[in-house]
């Protein structure tokens, strides 16, 4: 009389185990962590796909009549916070600027930055401390030095024209944007990058 | 390879003859597979694979230069499009005051079936005069304050999607103000 086989109750992993190391390799390897925002904004949708540079970029988020920014690069935001302090007369030492470095992106009053890096880098990205930054008033107008000294920056020390991204709310008033563009045409930056999201609706 | 291999019948055949255990060759899986699959969620959770996408905007030098001149465009390949409040659209052609066909601030919507067959129609009918591309209809979009970014957005995307070569976001003048009210 023929055996019935006995059949095994385990399962061979070696192919699942290789294939998920396979995929986790890619994983790692394609990741870019994703950049945590001082202000969240939900995206207009548009069917264009331009992708945006992702260096030498100055991002300006727009919400709810707020401004804040994003610097692309390390070393250039650095460069561009020691040319803030020079022209708003702040000395920011060594280790402040290295604190700097690590904001992705931010909207605090120049005069209250010094503040804003001697708290904990756990505390930094808090939305309290991000107001917003100053652009409604001529005479105080943060926003076009911030991108003054950003294209000065990146000219003098790369030879390349910065590039500036508009990141608008959805639900933001025109007028808002329109004024965050004036800004910017006063320095005659004519070329913007307006972010949006895929339009999956039938258009 | 990860089956353990006890011999299994033999065992019975065998008395109580004391055998040395046979070494499994297979290492077990399970743990490491799993903790493959951990890490791979983390990964796919945290990367944006795809880079949000941007549209592309070149404005006009606001700063005037004396040496060069404004463009000038044909009424009859002008078409303007206010943007108003709460999603509200108008359309006209040529000049506001005596608008071109007698076409003047007609009501539209968003998408394929409002503004979009409004610019074709436009483009098709300049085709045939043999008036296309960077010679065809130059379109000056204007909003109002108080229209959203996405309003601003759908257009910019409409133009996109029509290719219309020569755009424009213009201050909406006073009388066309009047008309959005």
């Amino acid at each position: 009389m023929a055996k019935m086989k006995k059949s095994s109750t385990r399962i061979d992993m070696t192919a699942m185990c290789d294939v998920s190391f396979l995929l986790l390799t890619f994983f790692v390897l394609t990741s870019t962590a994703k950049t945590p925002e001082v202000h969240p904004v939900d995206l207009p949708v548009s069917t264009k796909e331009t992708k945006i540079p992702s260096d030498d970029i100055l991002s300006i988020t727009v919400g709810q009549e707020n401004v804040y920014i994003g610097i692309a690069g390390k070393e250039d935001r650095k460069d561009i916070l020691t040319r803030m302090g020079q022209e708003y007369k702040i000395e920011f030492t060594e280790a402040e600027k290295n604190a700097f470095a690590g904001l992705e992106n931010f909207g605090a009053d120049i005069r209250e930055m010094k503040t804003l890096l001697a708290k904990s880098p756990g505390d930094r990205m808090q939305e309290e401390f991000h107001k917003g930054i100053p652009y409604k008033d001529s005479l105080n107008n943060q926003l076009s030095s911030w991108v003054r000294n950003a294209r000065e920056s990146s000219w003098q020390r790369k030879e390349s024209f910065l590039k500036v991204a508009i990141k608008g709310d959805a639900n933001e008033q025109f007028g808002t944007i329109k004024e965050i563009m004036n800004i910017l045409q006063e320095q005659r930056q004519n070329r913007f990058y307006l972010v949006t999201g895929l339009r999956s609706d039938d258009f | 390879m990860a089956e353990l291999n006890t011999g299994g019948g033999e065992g019975k055949k065998g008395g109580k003859k004391v055998r040395s255990k046979k070494q499994n060759a297979g290492v077990d899986l399970t743990a490491m597979v799993d903790l493959a699959f951990l890490l791979i969620t983390f990964f796919m959770l945290t990367t944006s694979l795809s880079k949000p996408q941007s549209m592309d905007l070149t404005m006009p030098d606001k700063i005037k230069d004396p040496t060069t001149k404004p463009q000038e465009a044909k009424e009859s390949k002008t078409m303007t499009i206010l943007i108003g409040k709460d999603r509200k659209l108008k359309y006209y052609m040529g000049i506001l005051k005596e608008p071109y066909q007698g076409v003047g601030p007609t009501d539209s919507t968003y998408g394929q079936n409002g503004i979009r067959k409004i610019i074709l129609q436009k483009m098709a009918n300049l085709k045939a005069s043999g008036q296309v591309g960077k010679d065809g209809v130059v379109v000056l979009i204007k909003a109002i304050e108080e229209a959203t970014y996405t309003d601003m957005i759908d257009i910019l995307d409409e133009m996109a999607i029509t290719g219309v070569e020569i755009y424009a976001i213009q201050d909406m003048t006073e009388e066309e103000k009047a008309v959005m009210q």
